[in-house]
């Protein structure tokens, strides 16, 4: 049994993130609306978000809480359909040298643990395409 | 029209740490100075307001009235992030342009000591995995969907910018560390004073690339303040008190307007340069015409950006222009001449009226050992991530 990570994580065959797109003006959200931050429209319709893109910026984490496991690469991935999306760079060293902004990626996922019932959660991550 | 505003009196406490006093002990130092340093009294202030983050529930203001005088007078005690004490002089600002007071107090505080502020959450495994919070996370993200470490996301923000310009990278952003360390060997107040060369920035232990731990500023404790007067209490002050008054000549604040990628990350760009356009032609002047500025340079990669942010250099040129020492105290523009939040400090709530201080003690020409010669026109900016910017330009008094 798997459980995705956050809501906006489509599991299945195809796993993909969801967004909500304002159907007003279009600007797309993740997670719950209240209404649109762009132009205050309060309806939303669920649209697929494309699995590749391009990394918009990164940090290497050295330093972070005592639980989270370091160092990790943070980042902006800007999306081919124009979607920005934070999450971590995985299957990439996490070496400067390796990552070059601007460099292609896709949306891969992978088991991030398991609860006391066995069920899983799964995360999402970027990787370099 | 609105009335002209001034600065009367201004103090701050040394930013470091405090373990015998407590918060309310350095926002009276704060406040006491400001009210002698203005040459009035707790008794001329017609409003209070107190800016302090993490004790905004613990009634700050009230707290410092019980040390330096209840008289009864409105206390408005804010909290915007580390926007927090610019805030606080925003309050008072507005109160007096309102017509509602003729002369108030701003304060800021901070006592942090040396607490942590990596991230907002600790990963806590559950015994069952249950979605909840507006993402419908079954477990903490940070870490997982990228960073919400301060370090992390200031360094994405710089990053962004090395992205879109050329000339931008690791070097550059530790150049600027390099240049507010070596600004606060001059500077009395500042919680560190030691000069570090560009290998050691580099080299320090990395905390979220390409913030080393040298270009993070520090926790700590510290207070702030400044009285402010409006035009006709200021008309009936003494000569002396005029001459070393500073004219406020604009006073913004701004929240981030939306951007496609801020759901996702905080913008820290759109509304410092929103604020600074609106400040600049509130002041009439432009950046050409600043003497110095204090800018939030909560790590390194966010000085840097704010250089373009603030129109210090040509759009895109950050890079080029810390390589030719532009933000030097001898370049073109000095910043951070303090040595910023890297050096200086950076207790959260004092910060916005700290570098308010700072300007306004160059523009009287009492800066000591790192006075920036001939400063008539100075610039100060916070951010609080979230977002708001306060920008604040202030002038020479033109009273000789």
């Amino acid at each position: 049994m798997q459980i995705p990570l956050v809501d906006y994580l489509v599991l299945g065959d195809d796993p993909h993130l969801q967004a909500n797109e304002c159907a007003d003006c279009g600007a797309r959200f993740f997670g719950r609306r209240n209404a649109c931050a762009r132009c205050g429209g309060r309806s939303f319709n669920p649209v697929r978000v494309s699995d590749t893109g391009t990394l918009r910026t990164f940090s290497i984490v050295y330093r972070a809480a005592p639980t989270v496991p370091t160092p990790y690469v943070s980042a902006i991935v800007v999306t081919d359909d124009g979607t920005s999306v934070r999450s971590n760079l995985i299957n990439i060293d996490p070496d400067p040298s390796k990552i070059s902004l601007g460099m292609r990626v896709k949306l891969d996922t992978y088991v991030v643990g398991t609860d006391d019932d066995g069920q899983e959660a799964v995360a999402f991550g970027y990787a370099p395409a | 029209m609105a009335q002209d505003i001034w600065v009367l009196g201004t103090h701050m406490t040394a930013f470091g740490r405090y373990p015998k006093k407590d918060a309310v002990d350095l926002a009276a130092t704060a406040a006491l100075g400001a009210l002698d340093d203005g040459g009035v009294s707790i008794t001329d202030m017609d409003l209070l307001a107190c800016g302090t983050l993490f004790q905004a529930a613990a009634g700050m203001g009230q707290q410092v009235q019980k040390q330096i005088g209840q008289t009864g007078i409105p206390v408005y005690n804010v909290s915007n992030a580390c926007a927090t004490g610019a805030t606080a002089l925003r309050t008072v600002i507005m109160a007096i342009r309102a017509g509602e007071a003729e002369m108030g107090l701003a304060i800021g505080v901070e006592q942090m000591g040396k607490m942590g502020l990596l991230a907002g959450s600790t990963r806590k495994e559950k015994n069952v995995y249950e979605p909840s919070g507006r993402y419908g996370a079954v477990m903490p993200i940070d870490g997982i969907l990228g960073t919400d470490t301060m370090p992390g996301v200031f360094a994405q923000a710089g990053m962004e910018y090395a992205n879109d310009n050329d000339g931008v990278g690791f070097e550059q952003f530790a150049k600027v560390a390099q240049k507010n360390h070596a600004h606060s060997t001059l500077n009395p107040l500042a919680q560190y004073q030691g000069e570090f060369s560009l290998e050691e920035i580099m080299g320090s232990p990395m905390q979220s690339y390409p913030n080393t731990l040298l270009m993070c500023c520090p926790t700590g404790d510290g207070a702030a303040a400044c009285v402010l007067v409006g035009e006709e209490r200021f008309a009936a002050l003494s000569r002396e008190q005029q001459s070393r008054a500073v004219k406020i000549s604009a006073s913004v604040l701004t929240t981030d307007p939306y951007v496609e990628s801020g759901h996702m990350q905080p913008d820290v760009n759109t509304l410092t340069r929103n604020a600074a356009q609106v400040a600049y032609e509130q002041a009439g002047v432009g950046p050409e015409d600043i003497s110095l500025v204090e800018l939030h340079d909560c790590f390194a990669t966010a000085e840097l950006i704010h250089y373009d942010n603030l129109g210090l250099c040509e759009p895109g040129g950050a890079g080029d222009f810390i390589d030719r020492g532009g933000p030097w105290r001898d370049g073109e523009t000095p910043v951070n001449v303090s040595g910023g939040l890297i050096s200086k400090g950076h207790p959260i709530g004092a910060t916005g009226v700290a570098n308010v201080y700072e300007v306004a003690t160059h523009l009287r020409g009492e800066a000591g050992d790192r006075q920036i010669e001939g400063a008539n026109v100075g610039l100060a900016h916070v951010i609080g991530l979230g977002s708001s910017c306060g920008v604040h330009i202030l002038e020479k008094s033109g009273v000789g």
